[in-house]
């Protein structure tokens, strides 16, 4: 696993030396990527695994049903619940954390041990909140922007964010090497499988992919930490428009 | 308990069909957007990918409903004053070539996702909103789609179009800006156009 991934580094780092023009690994001076070199190279290096991945996910997304892929998703969305629950309350947001907390119980019970989403039917609406949300709700900064191999695009606080959030999550506890490797390859796959549409219209839409990729994290991120409202960005409001009135 | 849910589901559908006017932006994307949906419903070609088919769909429904010179002024931000009228008019040319695309080729992943919509907040006398809906996922949350618009004297036209917090327009200003500064007004143009005819030729 770990010479390809050697291989490939070198092979990015080569690239880089070899159209250090225009278009090479250098070219932007973006305030938010000052680890742009290191990044591009983590990039390549998770398009390299994806290379694998990727088929994995298309196989799963074709063979399994819809029905049981929602029940997978809803599965490991609950175990998720749990966790977004927890992150609301540190928000202070009371009662979506108090609906976070229903919706564990009635889908663990009633929706056969998180299978059926019973409790999106009964108006309890889904939230995702993890760590870096929360932390970016306590006012710390994003820090640099970072892209790690399967992780994939982060920044500092998000990293900082991710670990907190591995370290409360359940699965992580099973005993059973198997069972819990199992786990965690299923749900990566099923992961990987609901970005494919997603794949072709980044393909056709981004000049470069690495930069389009980071600029959609920032604007994601910045719209979950304040729960789909942020405020304008001062760039924003520069919409190039003046010269016309 | 359960019996309360059609109910109130009743009457937030008479809710929203009393305010839904038809000149506003609320009624004008659910109208577009049924539209567009219901013949990438019955249409196996889009549903298999065949983006060209799903782009001359784009092109006949959509397009007429966007304002792409103000979308392409917001994806180069200051550095759309650096163009001449000229510039401006083939920027805009190509980039709605390369955002029908785009746009199409989400279309073909659309699969039967049900899709609703949320009522705007707007005074009557606003010329500017954002329209907002939601797609369903079976298994996850849903995935938001906003349309900002602005009210011009033919009717609303949409400006920006924003996948859960991201914008599709806004995406590409460090981009456009860099290609700007380092070969000009002109190397945006060509950037564009070669993107547009790689895309072309790849007919994907």
């Amino acid at each position: 696993m770990k010479r390809p991934g050697v291989k490939r580094c070198a092979a990015a780092l080569a690239t880089c030396a070899a159209m250090a023009g225009p278009a090479g690994c250098v070219a932007a001076d973006n305030p938010g990527d000052p680890f742009e070199g290191f990044n591009r190279v983590m990039f390549s290096v998770n398009e390299g695994i994806d290379v694998v991945v990727k088929p994995v996910a298309q196989g799963y997304d074709a063979i399994v049903p819809g029905p049981v892929r929602t029940g997978i998703g809803n599965f490991f969305g609950n175990i998720a619940d749990v966790w977004t629950a927890v992150n609301n309350l540190l928000q202070g947001k009371i009662t979506e954390g108090a609906s976070d907390t229903a919706r564990v119980l009635v889908n663990s019970t009633m929706g056969i041990v998180g299978l059926i989403d019973v409790a999106s039917h009964l108006g309890l609406e889904k939230h995702t909140e993890d760590f870096g949300q929360t932390l970016g709700k306590w006012g710390v900064g994003e820090g640099p922007y970072l892209y790690w191999p399967i992780v994939g695009p982060s920044n500092v606080r998000d990293t900082i964010g991710f670990a907190a959030d591995m370290s409360a999550d359940p699965i992580q506890y099973i005993h059973d090497v198997r069972v819990r490797n199992s786990l965690d390859g299923v749900r990566l796959i099923d992961a990987r499988a609901s970005l494919l549409p997603t794949d072709k219209v980044i393909e056709a839409a981004a000049f470069d992919k690495y930069s389009y990729i980071r600029n959609a994290y920032f604007q994601m991120r910045r719209d979950a930490v304040y729960d789909g409202d942020p405020p304008p960005l001062e760039d924003d409001e520069d919409d190039g428009e003046e010269n016309e009135k | 308990m359960k019996c309360l849910v059609p109910l109130l589901a009743g009457w937030l559908l008479a809710l929203s069909c009393a305010c839904a006017q038809e000149n506003s932006p609320d009624a004008m994307i659910r109208k577009i957007t049924e539209e567009v949906l219901s013949v990438v419903r019955q249409d196996k070609d889009i549903q298999g990918g065949d983006t060209e088919k799903a782009i001359r769909l784009v092109e006949a429904k959509v397009l007429p409903h966007f304002d792409f010179q103000r979308m392409t002024a917001l994806a180069m931000g200051r550095e759309w004053r650096k163009a001449t009228a000229e510039q401006q008019k083939r920027l805009a040319d190509e980039f709605r070539t390369l955002l029908v695309r785009t746009y199409s080729n989400a279309l073909t992943g659309y699969k039967d996702e049900a899709v609703s919509y949320k009522q705007t907040r707007m005074q009557p006398n606003d010329t500017e909103a954002t329209v907002r809906s939601e797609i369903a996922q079976p298994g996850g949350k849903p995935i938001r789609l906003d349309y900002s618009v602005e009210k011009q004297p033919d009717g609303w036209k949409v400006y920006d179009v924003i996948v859960t917090g991201v914008s599709l327009v806004t995406n590409y200003r460090d981009t456009f800006a860099q290609e700007v500064r380092a070969h000009g007004v002109d190397g945006l143009i060509k950037m564009l156009s070669d993107k547009n005819r790689q895309l072309e030729a790849g007919k994907k």
